[in-house]
């Protein structure tokens, strides 16, 4: 938990320990500590608003049923077993799975078939890639409504594919434009020299992609599966597009808005069932902030 | 003499194999995303603009209507002009909401100094919580009659409002769970703070700027780029903004899943509608293909405008170029 959301931290001059014990040295010193309250105290208040939802959300989900319909905010007794319903809920077991799948298999297309295109977008010089650039952006920023009428009818009514995934899947094989930018910005890091070094070695493009640009890549590549995963995970219009008919085919999140209406009053399990559903990519961000971090830098910032 | 007019023509002639292997090796290396860009965005967007001319329900084959549905949807469809108002109001309040507390934020953590990595973290966590599952705490937590929030309103003797069942109050709720997972502004705020240079902050300190004015006058005038960057994808965001406001509309109107009654979205009294969320209930519940068209594109329309002027060159927010 130490060495959390890592960049490199200046900082800013201030009264050193070391100042003189002169009066005015304890002005300044004394001036310090009141500001390092100030700032702290601010601190803990912001953090309060960050984890308190959290905080109530665990405990309501520990409530027996009655309980969380009261004003009570400490759950007496503690019904651990609310999250054993949850798991047994019909379907529970399946939205996972269906999940895993959507988000697992979407991201290595994703991987794959970006990879390729951000990397002629950032080394190869031809004619048009600025313009592909500005498209890829441009494909960026569009909501996925505006052409969803098509897409629908196109997988519906011409592949007779809804009642499933596969809409939401096979678009990731021909490269996503998210991932594209994202990937190209790293790209645009790796020095030429190693290229041509490959390349004086006898590699075609291909081989120095896979031997020489993949390596160097990871971190770029890490973030971009990450933030392909989650958009997956979190994907609400997707599913319910493609998959409402067929409860077989829910994703978590689809799911997850469906238990609330046919648990109605229910808010402990909801709330259990919502802390399964958060869980998992609180997890995944522990083990990987570094890359997903540097990859929100990365979208934005970086020209 | 032979060899002599041959050589340049077999010279020209590899130059222009190297020239064709490169192009083939180029088109080969963007080939995934060229079939993506005319099967899943071109392809597509013709069709809207066709259908957006057509009567057509998903049964009977479409037919030619003119302009027709274009002036339902601007004159007769109720949903239109409130999910508009809506958006420009997301846009003014919880764009500038998020940002200004996104930019606090991050000013906060740069003078942190003890526990900086678990603050952080903390502030960090809101914004990796999956849309559906946030939005659903949220209506929990903000529910009138026993959400913890209201019952600690209560006790405070402050006034309890509606939250998601008060029209009035719909909106700023759905601000308070943008504000919450301002994560992502933070994160790029602190990036921008820490490069601004040191030596900026001590000649202003050395002209006894106070701590108001350095910010003033060093801070803002260096992050500035930034703060445009945040507000243009803030309401580039607003414009896709679907998941939250629906599932809370849907989740607090109380209105069962599955079959019987069908969740017209917007609840409490169009309160939280959005453009997106028309293409849905014309596309999708009232099977009006052509008018969710309509929508679609004026969404097109109004994404591509802003995202223009993020690429816009003299802004450099994001510098296509080299």
């Amino acid at each position: 938990m130490a060495q959390v959301l890592d960049t490199p931290r200046k900082t800013a001059p201030e009264a050193a320990p070391g100042t003189p014990d002169t009066p005015a040295g304890r002005r300044a010193r004394r001036k310090a500590l009141l500001n390092w309250i100030a700032v702290h105290s601010l601190g803990v208040a912001a953090a309060l608003f960050f984890v308190l939802p959290f905080v109530f959300l665990l405990l309501t989900s520990l409530m027996s049923g009655q309980q969380a319909l009261t004003r009570d905010l400490w759950p007496h007794p503690f019904e651990w077993s609310n999250y054993q319903q949850v798991f047994e809920t019909d379907g529970f077991l399946i939205w996972w799975r269906n999940t895993l799948l959507y988000a697992g298999l979407g991201t290595v297309l994703t991987v794959v078939s970006s990879l390729p295109v951000a990397y002629a977008l950032a080394k190869f010089r031809f004619r048009g890639r600025q313009l592909s650039l500005m498209l890829v952006i441009s494909m960026m920023m569009l909501p996925p409504q505006v052409v969803v009428i098509p897409m629908y009818l196109f997988w519906a009514k011409q592949l007779d594919l809804s009642g499933t995934l596969w809409p939401l899947i096979i678009p990731m094989a021909f490269g996503d434009a998210f991932s594209i930018f994202l990937l190209r910005q790293f790209l645009l890091t790796i020095p030429n020299e190693y290229l041509d070094a490959a390349k004086v070695d006898g590699c075609g493009e291909l081989r120095t992609l896979l031997r020489v640009v993949v390596p160097m890549a990871k971190p770029g590549i890490a973030a971009v599966a990450l933030f392909q995963f989650f958009y997956a995970w979190n994907d609400y219009f997707g599913p319910q597009i493609y998959a409402s008919e067929n409860p077989a085919a829910w994703t978590l999140s689809y799911g997850l808005e469906s238990f609330k209406s046919a648990h109605h009053t229910d808010w402990n399990l909801t709330m259990a069932a919502t802390v399964l559903v958060m869980a998992p990519v609180i997890l995944v961000f522990f083990f990987a902030q570094k890359a997903f971090v540097e990859g929100v830098t990365l979208t934005g910032v970086k020209g | 003499m032979s060899t002599h007019t041959l050589r340049p023509k077999r010279r020209h002639s590899t130059l222009a194999t190297r020239r064709r292997r490169s192009a083939l090796r180029t088109a080969a290396f963007m080939s995934p995303w060229l079939i993506g860009f005319c099967v899943f965005f071109a392809y597509p967007l013709v069709s809207t603009v066709y259908f957006s001319l057509t009567d057509y329900d998903g049964f009977t084959p479409p037919e030619f209507s003119g302009l027709k549905n274009w002036s339902f949807v601007f004159n007769d469809y109720p949903l239109f002009w409130p999910a508009l108002r809506n958006t420009l109001w997301l846009v003014v309040v919880m764009v500038s909401c998020r940002v200004v507390f996104g930019l606090g934020i991050g000013l906060l953590i740069t003078k942190i100094k003890t526990g900086t990595g678990v603050f952080r973290t903390l502030f960090y966590l809101p914004y990796l919580a999956p849309p559906v599952a946030a939005t659903l705490s949220f209506v929990f937590l903000l529910n009138p009659g026993t959400g913890p929030v209201n019952s600690i309103l209560g006790e405070l003797g402050l006034p309890a409002p509606g939250w998601f069942t008060d029209a009035a109050w719909s909106k700023p709720a759905l601000t308070a769970l943008a504000v919450w997972g301002v994560g992502d502004l933070m994160v790029i705020f602190m990036a921008a703070l820490l490069d601004v240079p040191k030596e900026q902050y001590e000649a202003a300190e050395l002209d006894g700027a106070s701590s108001f004015q350095r910010f003033r006058f060093v801070t803002l005038p260096n992050i500035s780029p930034i703060i445009m960057f945040a507000v243009v994808t803030g309401i580039i965001q607003t414009m896709q903004y679907y998941t939250q406001p629906f599932v809370a509309g849907k989740v607090a109107s109380g209105v069962m899943g599955g079959s019987g009654q069908q969740f017209e979205p917007g609840y409490p009294d169009k309160s939280t509608l959005t453009l997106p969320q028309l293409v849905y209930n014309l596309g999708f519940q009232r099977f009006d293909y052509g008018s969710a068209c309509v929508v679609a594109l004026v969404l097109f329309v109004l994404a591509m405008a802003f995202t223009a002027l993020l690429m816009r060159r003299r802004s450099g927010l994001i510098q296509a170029g080299e």
